[in-house]
């Protein structure tokens, strides 16, 4: 992120100083423009999709309103529909996973680029990336078959032994759940935090580490308060993207959270998320307001996604304002 | 993956139209559960016609229903009956009507993961309509044991596991239910998806499957279909005249001979819960919907050809694939009943 930066105001100056028929012939002008529509139709497409879920899902915002957040029951005979334990249950489930992924995930980024020896660290990086092309039916698969039986078998029962005070950890063990769901998708959100945190911690530049070396610094003191810092919102970055993945992951989700809409504050509670009740329901929806309210779940995701991306950039902003801040001092 | 599947439509798009001019190709959509069955149908029936090509995609029966509706696929395949409504959308948008035609039959069944009962369990009405409400929740429960003398049932409480997905084997259950069960019927009703008083949801049969092995106490329903070609274990249910019947091709078959005499002509009919000595109760027509008119007269005659070597033929082949036949009875009526495609 921080080389990007630096080359783009070098060029501005240069094409500037030129006119306009002369950066057309050059071709840097007819470049400017088809590059301009491509970055422009990232932004039509995101605008169609609202529209289009906006438009799509007219009858359930006439018929519930508001009570479509508010209320939990789901019932597609008698025409129901309440998204509360859809967000309820993505929202559990993305926090699961991020509280298990990115501590192991930015550990291992900061092993990889600082710790590990090259010949190491690149091997292990093309395993990484095997790792994040998975397809997430098979995660799923492999959730069913292995993680859920060791949760129910043993993490759960274990979990209840110790920590069965916590209303967090109460209640029958099926092995699905919001908790297996939540370990699901960290093992799926883990390859794309290390993958990301350590190119952006590599391309922290030599001299940062040589300044904290030279002022007396151990390794770790230099790696832990002047490399993870400066290469902050690079990491940030990571995170956010495993964040987005763990709301819109589908079929992993599905198949180990017990696809059940309800509320409960134990992590053991069978649940459900957004993605996967549309994956579910979707193609055997009967009935238009059936079709719509999926719909409506659809645009819902959305502005969750929105909402915590924008919430995380402004997060970004304030704490990279005052880490700068404390570093000069 | 994504991007390989996309060239991999284009690449079948191209050639689709390159075939164009050279074959007649007739589009399905619909049902899954059949979806075994029919492809082989129209891949032998493609040996027969080499200059007929039936392409059918298995999107699901409401997909199927709404395709043909909108006039997207030549014909829609269905689990459950369209109902009164979807057939006036159909008839107000294309100014004719569309016609039901049984295919096979399938059926569903209880299976459980009981640990320590090898025993084949008997299960009455009142207990697969009591343990999906939610009332009986422990394996021992009097409803279940009394139907079950000799076999020790453990005290441990019952895991009910359903379908999460819309699904046709969901339609066959819950229509199953909504008839031995007033209570189920007004509180929870029939369809392809509904609001479950309790269990887990599993997407699928093979996470069904899973769940259910995996899980012991648990006690779910599955396709007989998949059941035997999985060898999972499952048990008799009690039909109408009182008998414990275990599900095989031949009580399916029983099933849809007993419901057959009050067969109405537009085959919309469930055959659930039918009479019959040895029929078994969960069973269920999978149907074909063919518009009544078609303004091609190739691809009339093509669908026309198709449907009724199905009825004669084609139910040579659905033994092998574990789908029972149709009785002789609906077969005739069928056959007169295609004459109303024009």
């Amino acid at each position: 992120m921080a080389t990007t930066t630096n080359t783009v105001p070098s060029a501005g100056p240069v094409a500037g100083s030129r006119s306009f028929l002369s950066r057309l012939r050059q071709g840097d002008e007819i470049a400017r423009m088809i590059t301009f529509l491509f970055a422009a139709s990232v932004v039509l497409v995101t605008l169609l999709l609202v529209f289009e879920l906006w438009q799509g899902s007219v009858l359930p915002r006439h018929k519930f309103g508001f009570n479509f957040f508010r209320t939990s029951v789901w019932d597609p005979i008698f025409e129901q529909f309440g998204a509360l334990p859809f967000i309820y249950g993505t929202l559990v489930t993305a926090a699961v996973s991020l509280l298990i992924a990115v501590p192991l995930g930015i550990g291992a980024a900061i092993f990889l680029a600082e710790l590990a020896p090259a010949r190491v660290s690149d091997t292990l990086e093309f395993f990484i990336d095997l790792l994040a092309a998975v397809p997430s039916v098979i995660y799923g698969v492999l959730g069913i078959f292995i993680v859920v039986p060791l949760m129910r078998q043993y993490v759960q029962p274990a979990l209840k032994h110790s920590l069965g005070f916590l209303p967090l950890f109460q209640g029958p063990a099926y092995g699905v759940g919001f908790l297996t769901a939540g370990i699901v998708l960290a093992i799926m959100v883990i390859p794309y935090i290390i993958s990301v945190s350590r190119e952006v911690l590599l391309s922290v530049p030599r001299d940062q580490r040589e300044a904290a070396l030279s002022l007396g610094a151990t390794r770790w003191e230099s790696t832990w308060k002047v490399v993870v810092p400066f290469a902050r919102a690079g990491i940030f970055g990571s995170i956010f993207l495993a964040l987005a993945r763990a709301l819109g992951e589908t079929m992993a989700v599905t198949m180990v959270i017990g696809n059940t809409p309800v509320i409960s504050a134990s992590l053991f509670s069978p649940g459900y998320s957004i993605a996967a009740v549309i994956a579910n329901e979707f193609t055997e929806a009967t009935g238009d307001l059936h079709t719509e309210s999926l719909i409506e779940l659809g645009l819902v995701l959305f502005i969750l996604t929105f909402v915590l991306n924008g919430f995380a950039r402004l997060l970004i902003v304030a704490t990279s304002q005052r880490g700068s801040g404390r570093g000069q001092a | 993956m994504k991007r390989i599947t996309g060239l991999l439509l284009v690449v079948l798009a191209v050639a689709g139209v390159l075939r164009a001019d050279s074959a007649l190709s007739i589009t399905g959509a619909g049902a899954t559960f059949p979806y075994p069955m029919y492809s082989k149908w129209f891949d032998e029936y493609h040996k027969k016609n080499a200059n007929l090509e039936i392409n059918y995609q298995s999107i699901g029966s409401g997909g199927g229903i709404k395709q043909v509706t909108e006039g997207t696929v030549d014909f829609g395949a269905t689990d459950g009956p369209m109902n009164d409504e979807q057939l006036k959308a159909f008839q107000d948008k294309h100014g004719f009507r569309i016609l039901h035609f049984p295919t096979v039959l399938g059926a569903d069944v209880p299976s459980y993961n009981l640990p320590g009962v090898s025993a084949e369990l008997n299960f009455t009405q009142e207990a697969i309509s009591g343990i999906f409400l939610g009332k009986i929740t422990k394996w021992n429960d009097p409803a279940i044991a009394a139907a079950n003398k000799g076999v020790s049932l453990p005290a441990n409480d019952i895991v009910v596991v359903h379908r999460s997905e819309g699904s046709g084997t969901t339609y066959i259950w819950t229509d199953y239910l909504s008839k031995v069960s007033q209570e189920w019927k007004t509180k929870v009703g029939k369809g392809a998806s509904v609001n479950w008083p309790v269990g887990l949801g599993a997407k699928g049969n093979e996470s069904l499957a899973g769940t259910i092995k995996n899980t012991p106490n648990s006690f779910g329903y599955v396709e007989l279909i998949y059941a035997i070609q999985n060898s999972m274990p499952y048990g008799r249910v009690r039909n109408s005249s009182g008998a414990f019947i275990k599900a095989d091709l031949v009580s399916v078959t029983a099933a849809a001979a007993g419901a057959a005499k009050d067969m109405p002509d537009d085959f919309r009919v469930s055959i659930t819960d039918a009479p019959g000595k040895t029929a078994y109760p969960i069973s269920s027509f999978t149907w074909l919907l063919v518009p009544a008119n078609f303004s091609d007269a190739t691809k009339r005659e093509a669908i026309k050809g198709f449907v009724k070597w199905m009825l004669a033929e084609g139910q040579n082949y659905t033994e092998a694939l574990s789908y029972a036949k149709l009785p002789k009875e609906v077969v005739a009526k069928e056959l007169k009943a295609l004459n109303d495609v024009q």
